[in-house]
């Protein structure tokens, strides 16, 4: 706080309503009723496994979102 | 030994192959003055995307994962998969947060978590505390490298009975990877990340698509896996969750990621990066690897579909689980193959194990040697202090393998990650606020320690028949509550410990203790590459000038 010098460029910030959109992939993994059965099962997998692979892909699809539209 | 030859020419030629490009490494994008430790400690801050997609995911994705996961899985069934959501929630954690750390580390010429603590909170008594927890948590995580290589050592045939020959060949191997760590800095494992990964990639598709067929398709691997936990008498297995290990499965998913990215050598590969958009588009890219993390751990019940019988421990009437992945390959693959299978697994203990090791060695340098032992160091002196420590680092971590116990080295990484959970308050919430006072965050820090040690040595082991430090499920009854639930021990302490930091820092504001300048500015924290200011600001402890 107590710099001497003053910045050169105004006041920066990342603050963007879309960061609210990570919380969904850290939410999400964590909810297990909603992933701990076996069926419908998907080429074999139960549900266990093949929802939570499906949920790295939502973690890259929000990232990715949030990514773009924060992008200066 | 003769029926493993093809794998252990295979293994022995990749090996070398890696050694060379490890000593290749300081000519690769080689700056003028090696001796600096932005050079040898952080490869300049000059990855890409690329090299840090290939340098971070190396790093955070260990031999040891891709060993002890599927073992555990092996073992105990779904609860063993908490490895996928673990590395599903690290991503948007690094995101928020992590970015703020390498803006203002590059902003400061920080090198080490600790580093930023010193400057923000003005008190190198928590930086010093920061430091050790880092160093004493990464020391085991080094060791367990050396459990991965073992592992697929031990599946070749090529360890011998007596202590030396059991260990001749590792011994060997860090020797390697010591001399060129210390030649070529972060440059060495990033360049050996490309082989690892590139042959880590190749095996497990085939694996999953070559295994599968081989065992009759996945829904069989799975009732095989499903069937043998039925017949056991272990309450907590199966191939689904159970009531009373659902918390222990959250809580440790989220514990370990918030551990992950306060671990010395995450923090190491990230602050290597360029620039923000760097950091932010792997972010996206990076969960690649926790797919393949989850393929791995699905090995697990391969190998129970496949009967594999793991190899024997090293005490008598004990099975060494990490051997079930290694076992599996040689059984089902062509030996050519499961010797590359083999040295992606041994080359993929090399790379984090050399990360590791020069944040240790960072640490030591920055904050204790610098700190606390010779303030006007030079830029040369600190590069060459931290080359010396990774070299003792190493040393430390192969004497941890041949003279203890390798459960000895797993109980330490399963305290490592609980204890350096511990930093959380000071190093993440410091990152946005410094509302807690310095104080208030070490009596914190020293009652969450307390606290995950009493309830560590609390926890027995029934299938090693121990009494102590069997695991980091906690049962809840040891709190008074009528249940058999049980929940991750790191969690629990840094809640503790953030609780005792709120509750210190009231205290120490009435008390008006002094609470230092704050040496950072809210800019900081959004700086990027080419900001202005960078060559004006020198680290406080700075005498010499930098590039």
């Amino acid at each position: 706080m107590a710099e001497p010098e003053s910045p050169p460029t105004p006041a920066r910030s990342d603050r963007s309503p879309w960061n609210w959109l990570l919380v969904i992939p850290i939410v999400v993994p964590l909810l297990t009723p909603l992933f701990n059965h076996d069926s419908p099962r998907l080429w074999g997998f139960p549900m266990f496994y093949w929802l939570q692979f499906a949920f790295i892909l939502l973690g890259v699809v929000t990232t990715s979102v949030v990514y773009r539209m924060t992008r200066r | 030994m003769s029926d493993h030859i093809t794998e252990i020419v295979v293994f022995t030629f990749l090996f070398l192959l890696v050694s060379g490009i490890g000593f290749v490494a300081a000519r690769w994008r080689a700056p003028k003055d090696m001796a600096h430790l932005d050079e040898w400690g952080l490869g300049g801050r000059s990855f890409g995307g690329w090299v840090t997609w290939f340098l971070v995911g190396g790093d955070l994705y260990t031999a040891y994962t891709f060993v002890a996961v599927p073992a555990l899985i092996f073992g105990a069934g779904a609860a063993g998969f908490f490895a996928v959501p673990y590395t599903i929630i690290i991503y948007p954690i690094f995101f928020l947060i992590l970015i703020r750390l390498w803006s203002v580390s590059h902003r400061h010429g920080f090198v080490t978590p600790a580093d930023f603590v010193r400057t923000r909170f003005d008190s190198p008594t928590l930086a010093l505390v920061i430091a050790i927890t880092g160093i004493v948590a990464t020391m085991p995580y080094i060791a367990l490298q050396l459990v991965g290589i073992e592992a697929v050592l031990k599946t070749m045939g090529v360890t011998g009975d007596s202590l030396l020959a059991r260990h001749a060949p590792i011994i060997i191997a860090f020797a390697i990877l010591a001399a060129y760590t210390y030649q070529s800095g972060l440059r060495a494992p990033a360049l050996i990340a490309f082989v690892k990964d590139t042959l880590i990639y190749l095996v497990i598709i085939v694996a999953v698509l070559y295994l599968p067929y081989k065992l009759g398709g996945w829904g069989s691997i799975f009732d095989a896996a499903d069937k043998k936990f039925q017949g056991t008498a272990a309450p907590g297995d199966g191939i689904l969750l159970n009531a009373n290990n659902q918390i222990q499965y959250v809580t440790l998913a989220l514990g370990s990621a918030l551990a992950l990215f306060l671990y010395p050598h995450s923090i190491t590969g990230v602050l290597a990066s360029k620039n923000r958009n760097v950091i932010k588009r792997n972010m996206s890219a990076l969960p690649a690897y926790s797919f393949l993390l989850g393929l791995i751990a699905l090995l697990g019940y391969m190998a129970i579909s496949a009967g594999v019988k793991p190899l024997p421990g090293a005490k008598e009437g004990t099975v060494d689980s990490n051997t079930v992945v290694p076992l599996l390959f040689d059984q089902k693959f062509p030996a050519w193959f499961a010797g590359i299978a083999f040295a992606a697994i041994g080359i993929g203990a090399l790379v984090p194990a050399a990360i590791m090791s020069i944040a240790a060695a960072n640490l030591f340098t920055r904050n204790i040697y610098k700190e606390y032992l010779k303030r006007d160091a030079t830029h040369a002196q600190e590069a060459q202090v931290s080359k010396i420590a990774s070299l003792v680092v190493k040393v430390g971590a192969v004497a941890f393998i041949v003279f203890l116990d390798p459960q000895f080295s797993i109980d330490l990484q399963l305290i490592g990650g609980v204890i350096i959970l511990q930093t959380a308050p000071a190093v993440a919430i410091g990152l946005y606020t410094r509302w807690l006072h310095r104080g208030a965050l070490i009596a914190g820090w020293a009652a969450g320690m307390g606290l995950a040690f009493w309830m560590l040595w609390q926890i027995p082991n029934a299938v090693t028949k121990r009494a102590h430090f069997g695991g980091s499920a906690f049962p809840l009854s040891e709190f008074g509550f009528d249940t058999k639930k049980t929940i991750y021990v790191g969690f629990v302490a840094v809640a503790v410990n953030l609780v005792v930091a709120v509750l210190a820092t009231f205290l120490l504001r009435t008390l008006k203790t002094p609470e230092g300048v704050d040496g950072t500015t809210p800019d900081d924290y959004f700086a990027d590459e080419g900001d202005p200011r960078i060559d004006k600001s020198a680290t406080p402890v700075d005498t010499v000038s930098s590039t």
